[in-house]
């Protein structure tokens, strides 16, 4: 790819970005989000028609825009959010666009005994006639790479292939890349995860706003370095040495009390959860998504119901219902800030009193107070630097990282004036700038001094470790005992993810 | 062929396709006048004569909108709260046969009681019947848009039965029509001479005060949250159900009410050609108005202006009076066409 | 009990069941192919109006019949085009552009009947299809061509559904619109296909209404019809066969009305007999509903290149 070059409006996602790739290697693709590393993979995958550039594979040009062309070279993608139909077996989704549509058959069976020999071939087995609902996460994904090399892909880009997956599964997945570049396969694996560049790749590509700013050989840097490029300063603390964390008074009182938590989502469930959480402190929940942290989330925010167990704050019982448990004093970071966070086409005013709007604070009998509610909304924007927003402007206007402060504004500090007692965040970090994520973690940690109990339910053990004082690991379902952050080291909390717990700590 | 998000739509890319979508109405209206073999400048001239042309044409432009506000208000609110609510036809004449039970002598002697009695009665029928497609959609997940549908058909077949049987009256000669209101529970002209009656300041009350509802008050806000994200209202705490009867409550209701205005204000019992589609009319409406309460009875008054003219031009030139059926169809595709245009560009590229 | 038994051996009885299913099996397969690919198609009332006046009305003209079919598929499909650039390009609302267009295309028949015809009250006829009296099988010689034709299209549009790759294609555009667009598949294109060939099956199932079923077009002919065909579709869980089924049991339903009304005469007023049908789909709707699994990109436009 020579010269890419991609505008979108006022914004320049791509710009005079080259890169080469050869048969046999493996080459990272790095950068944080917004850096431009789906913008040019969409133009390689002919989803996107570069403003300025080239792409040539194997030698020949290869036409912009046209996906059918791209596939006909050799290219295969496997999207970082599966492009596959539940309700339709594996075969089917394998065998979508292989045959020409006007053709009046279908050849199910020859189509079979290739997919087997592919399967083979790269070590991943599979169903053929499994509906695709009924798969796990770690199937879908093999179903997507074996779709791509059934069409006899050579160069395969993994978006984020390991976001979904155990620390035990990725390695799984690494050993799938290695065979298949021994084949001769030649992958681009896109990452913003330090660790795993350093493990898999031959060579690191790092774009920053747009543009290439580094590119070298795995073996003749580390993870400092690639973090240097990646933000452009130096970044403290990379090294993952948890920061020091105030430990917690022996005496201070535990808010959050949760005993023998049982639910049932549609996917997960919560098998006898018990944990507590003290006045003044995080308390860090670690797991691959999809094991019940978010049912978990959802219970404790009011969303969804607990079958049996109980949940006190403060010694009193939690109540039923979202508006209850606000007014009890839980502030709820929900996972999802655009489409469960706020309610996009409603002014920013709004959105910040949605919870509590039916509080005298803001309404009487029905007639909202405007005046009142206005004000608070201007002062809560301030106080949190919500930028972008005045307050009849549409939510959804707002950045991804101004929608989280919005939320947080509203939940943190509240239309009644009290602070919270517990604060539920859910991936509260997630998609946001290092700027953004500097300030959310400010705003825990000081909420966290003034006395609330956090729970933290994070996918990024990063984060986790450098927030919580105390770690949990999340696995089908049920939640393993509560140890200091110190104490874990990362293989433990890998095996503990996996679901294959260690007992006795090493020692710390 | 796709469309591609413009970088800072404004004032003039509104503009821009508002003046597209009336320029595509008026090709239609005006291919079809030709098609009829009527000479277009004449008839739209008829029409608009027709519609605005005299004060007297005026009221009766006026009295065609009153129950087109009722069930454009009622679209309007529960659209608003992603109810659709397509069965506001059989809730207007559930509403009307309703009034007329209760006032035709039901309850006794007339009086303002009665009167008022009557209205909440019709409210409550066209309530209850647009409830039972809500709850069937809560419930069991049954889609609101067919059951409301299909419901139409029912009513208007029970209205049918009664008129054949129980409420028919015995004076009408044969013709199905129902026993008449007494004159003291009729609405009052607002015009001497004309036909425009009272119940278009109920209509216009009834627009104030939803508009009132949806802007200033705590249900207002669960009705819109509900409507633009319900996951979202949900988690904030709005009780999104209970939001939900409301709305279905609040719509049947007006659906209702507008046909118990009508019977009350233009011939005083219920026939079966009653409504010529007001009810489907109404969502029209509601579409042209935004969703906007207030803006509501503007779009009434024209898209009455063109029912009332096309039926006075009709009658003088010839063409036939589906042509304002035709109009207002058109109308409402070309302007959501034209509002989704004014955001989003059409690009004939691949990418 | 005996009458009942009666009527369920008597031919004229199955001959009306399959008369009353047949615009239904047209109308269902025709929303059930445009469901597939994602889209809803809200239009089918109003195509069925229009595909009534066009077919008959090019008959009148002196068109073969088959030739008036032709033009009723013809017209819906010029509806279906407008339709899937409103849904499909606009992305606008799904449920208001089909009834906008019911409305519109139910307007249109109307004032092209009346300009044709003004001042008739009786409406003009026209020689409709023959019964197949060559056949030798009992209840159907007694049905004409086109009942013929959509008992033919199930299985060949289920065969195609499911054995060829362009129905592949179709259900995936309905499941998943950005697996089409990865493998290069134009989802645009694929749902323009299904809504103009779906309309174009909701055309014939009014054509049938004026060409066979009846011998002219008069007004409120179809009289929610079409939206009988959209609750089939869900009670037929999507599936070609189902929807055959579906016709078939509403067919049932409403010969069997007819029936009880004529020999209960008195008892009930005949407004009730005639609710039966529509009521009936209700049920049905709420009975296939909680077992429902419908496409899961059914009404999700899909914006190629948005991630």
């Amino acid at each position: 790819m020579r010269g890419i070059t991609r505008r979108f409006g006022d914004v320049v996602a791509n710009d005079g970005v080259s890169l080469d790739l050869h048969a046999g290697e493996v080459l990272a693709l790095l950068g944080e989000n917004g850096a431009g590393k789906s913008t040019l993979m969409a133009i390689l995958f002919g989803h996107c028609v570069p403003d300025a550039g080239s792409v040539e594979v194997s030698g020949r040009p290869l036409p912009s825009g046209d996906t059918r062309a791209a596939l006909a070279a050799g290219i295969g993608m496997v999207h970082q959010h599966f492009t596959l139909a539940d309700n339709l077996t594996v075969l089917d989704n394998v065998m979508l666009g292989t045959e020409r549509l006007g053709s009046l058959v279908t050849r199910r069976a020859a189509a079979r005994a290739r997919l087997d020999e592919v399967a083979r071939a790269s070590g991943l087995s599979v169903n053929a006639d499994a509906r695709v609902a009924d798969l796990s996460v770690g199937e879908r994904q093999r179903v997507e790479i074996l779709k791509a090399l059934y069409r006899g892909a050579r160069v395969l880009v993994l978006d984020e292939p390991t976001a979904v997956l155990t620390p035990q599964e990725s390695d799984g997945l690494f050993a799938t890349v290695r065979l298949l570049v021994a084949q001769g396969t030649a992958v681009i694996f896109i990452s913003h995860k330090l660790d795993e560049v350093m493990a898999v790749s031959h060579r690191v590509m790092v774009l920053r706003a747009g543009r290439c700013v580094a590119e070298a050989a795995t073996a003749a840097t580390n993870k400092a370095e690639l973090a240097r490029w990646m933000v452009g300063e130096a970044v403290a603390g990379l090294d993952t040495a948890p920061l020091p964390c105030s430990p917690v008074p022996p005496g201070a009182p535990r808010r959050l009390v949760v005993t023998d938590l049982v639910a049932r989502g549609t996917r997960t469930r919560l098998d006898r959860v018990s944990f507590d959480i003290a006045a003044g402190e995080i308390l860090g929940i670690a797991g691959v998504s999809g094991n019940g942290q978010a049912l978990l989330a959802e219970v404790l925010a009011g969303v969804a119901e607990a079958d049996a167990g109980h949940v006190t704050v403060d010694g009193e019982p939690l109540p039923e219902g979202p508006r209850a448990v606000a007014r009890h004093g839980v502030a709820r970071v929900p996972e999802d800030r655009q489409s469960v966070g706020v309610v996009g086409d409603l002014p920013v005013w709004e959105n910040l009193c949605a919870e509590a709007l039916a509080a005298p604070v803001l309404s009487r009998w029905g007639w909202v107070r405007r005046g009142a509610a206005r004000a608070y909304a201007q002062a809560a924007l301030r106080a949190f630097d919500v930028r972008g927003a005045t307050l009849d402007r549409r939510t959804h206007a707002l950045s991804g990282g101004n929608i989280q402060k919005l939320v947080l504004a509203r939940v943190l500090q509240r239309a009644d004036g009290q602070l919270p007692r517990v604060i539920v965040a859910h991936q509260p970090t997630w998609g946001l700038d290092v700027g953004a994520v500097a300030f959310v973690h400010g705003l825990l940690r000081s909420a966290r001094d003034a006395g609330a109990a956090v729970l933290l339910v994070s996918d990024d053990l990063d984060e986790i470790e450098r927030l919580a004082d105390r770690i949990a690991v999340m696995s089908h379902g049920r939640l393993g005992t509560a140890r200091a952050t110190a104490s874990w080291t990362r293989e433990q909390l890998g095996l503990a993810m996996a679901g294959e717990a260690s007992e006795v700590p090493h020692a710390a | 062929m796709r469309l591609e998000a413009r970088a800072h739509p404004g004032w003039r890319d509104a503009l821009r396709a508002g003046v597209l979508a009336l320029v595509a109405v008026m090709a239609l209206a005006a291919g079809l006048v030709a098609v009829a073999g009527a000479p277009v400048g004449r008839t739209f001239g008829l029409v608009l004569d027709g519609a605005f042309g005299s004060v007297f044409a005026f009221t009766e432009t006026l009295t065609r909108a009153i129950p087109l506000i009722f069930t454009g208000l009622a679209a309007t609110i529960a659209f608003r709260a992603r109810l659709f609510n397509i069965g506001a036809e059989g809730q207007f004449y559930a509403g009307a046969i309703a009034a007329v039970a209760v006032g035709g002598g039901a309850l006794g002697e007339p009086s303002p009681a009665v009167f008022l009695a009557m209205m909440l009665a019709a409210a409550v029928v066209g309530a209850l019947l647009l409830l039972g497609s809500a709850l069937m959609k809560r419930q069991w997940g049954v889609d609101e848009v067919v059951t409301t549908l299909l419901l139409n058909f029912i009513v208007l077949l029970g209205v049918s039965a009664l008129l054949d049987g129980p409420m028919k009256d015995p004076l009408a000669l044969g013709w199905p029509q129902s026993v008449a209101l007494p004159p003291e529970l009729e609405l009052s002209r607002l015009v001497p001479q004309t036909r425009v009656h009272s119940g278009l300041l109920i209509g216009l009350a009834a627009a104030l005060g939803l508009w009132a509802l949806l802007r200033f008050t705590t249900w207002g806000f669960d009705i819109r949250a509900t409507g633009a994200n319900v996951r979202a209202a949900a988690y904030a705490g709005v009780p999104v159900t209970r939001t939900t009867i409301l709305v279905a409550l609040l719509s049947g209701g007006l659906a209702g009410l507008g046909g118990a205005v009508e019977v009350a204000g233009r011939a005083g019992y219920v026939t079966l050609d009653m409504s010529p589609g007001y009810g489907y009319s109404g969502i029209v409406i509601a579409m042209l108005a935004g969703l906007h309460p207030l803006a509501v009875v503007a779009a009434s008054v024209l898209v009455a202006g063109v029912l009332v003219g096309a039926d006075s031009m009709s009658r003088q030139a010839g063409v036939p009076t589906y042509l304002a059926d035709a109009v207002v169809a058109g109308a409402l595709l070309s302007v959501l066409a034209a509002a989704m245009l004014s955001r989003y560009r059409l690009r004939f590229d691949t990418r | 009990m005996n009458a009942v038994l009666d009527l369920l051996v008597s031919v004229p009885f199955w001959v009306a069941v399959l008369r009353v299913a047949t615009p239904l099996v047209f109308g269902t397969l025709g929303v059930l192919w445009c469901e597939r690919a994602g889209v809803l198609n809200l239009g089918i009332e109003g195509l069925m109006v229009a595909g009534a006046f066009s077919g008959w009305f090019a008959v009148y003209l002196g068109l073969p019949l088959w030739a008036g079919v032709l033009v009723a598929a013809g017209v819906a499909a010029l509806f279906g085009v407008l339709h899937a650039f409103l849904t499909v390009t606009l992305a606008l609302s799904q449920h208001v552009a089909g009834l906008g267009i019911t409305m519109l295309a139910t307007a249109l028949s109307y004032f092209a009947y009346r300009v044709a015809f003004p001042k008739v009250s009786t409406p003009p006829t026209v020689t409709p299809f023959a019964p197949m009296d060559w056949l030798p099988i009992p209840v159907l010689r007694e049905q004409t061509p086109l009942t013929l034709l959509a008992l033919v299209l199930v299985p060949l549009l289920a065969w195609v559904l499911y054995r060829t790759p362009a129905g592949l294609a179709l259900r995936m555009a309905g499941e998943n619109p950005k697996a089409v667009d990865s493998q290069g598949i134009s989802v645009a294109r694929v749902r323009y296909a299904a809504v103009v060939s779906g309309s174009a099956l909701m055309g014939v199932a009014g054509a049938f209404l004026t060409l066979a079923a009846f011998n002219a077009f008069f007004f409120n002919m179809v009289n929610g019809r079409g939206w009988v065909c959209v609750a089939l579709v869900v009670f037929a869980g999507w599936q070609p066969g189902k929807a055959l089924l579906g016709a078939l049991l509403f067919g049932f339903f409403d010969a069997l009305q007819l029936r009880l009304q004529q020999a209960d005469a008195g008892a009930l007023p005949h407004q009730v007999y005639l609710m039966l049908p529509y009521v009936l789909s209700i049920v049905a709707l709420v009975v296939a509903s909680r077992r429902a699994r419908a496409p899961q990109a059914l009404m999700k436009p899909y914006i190629a290149g948005e991630r």
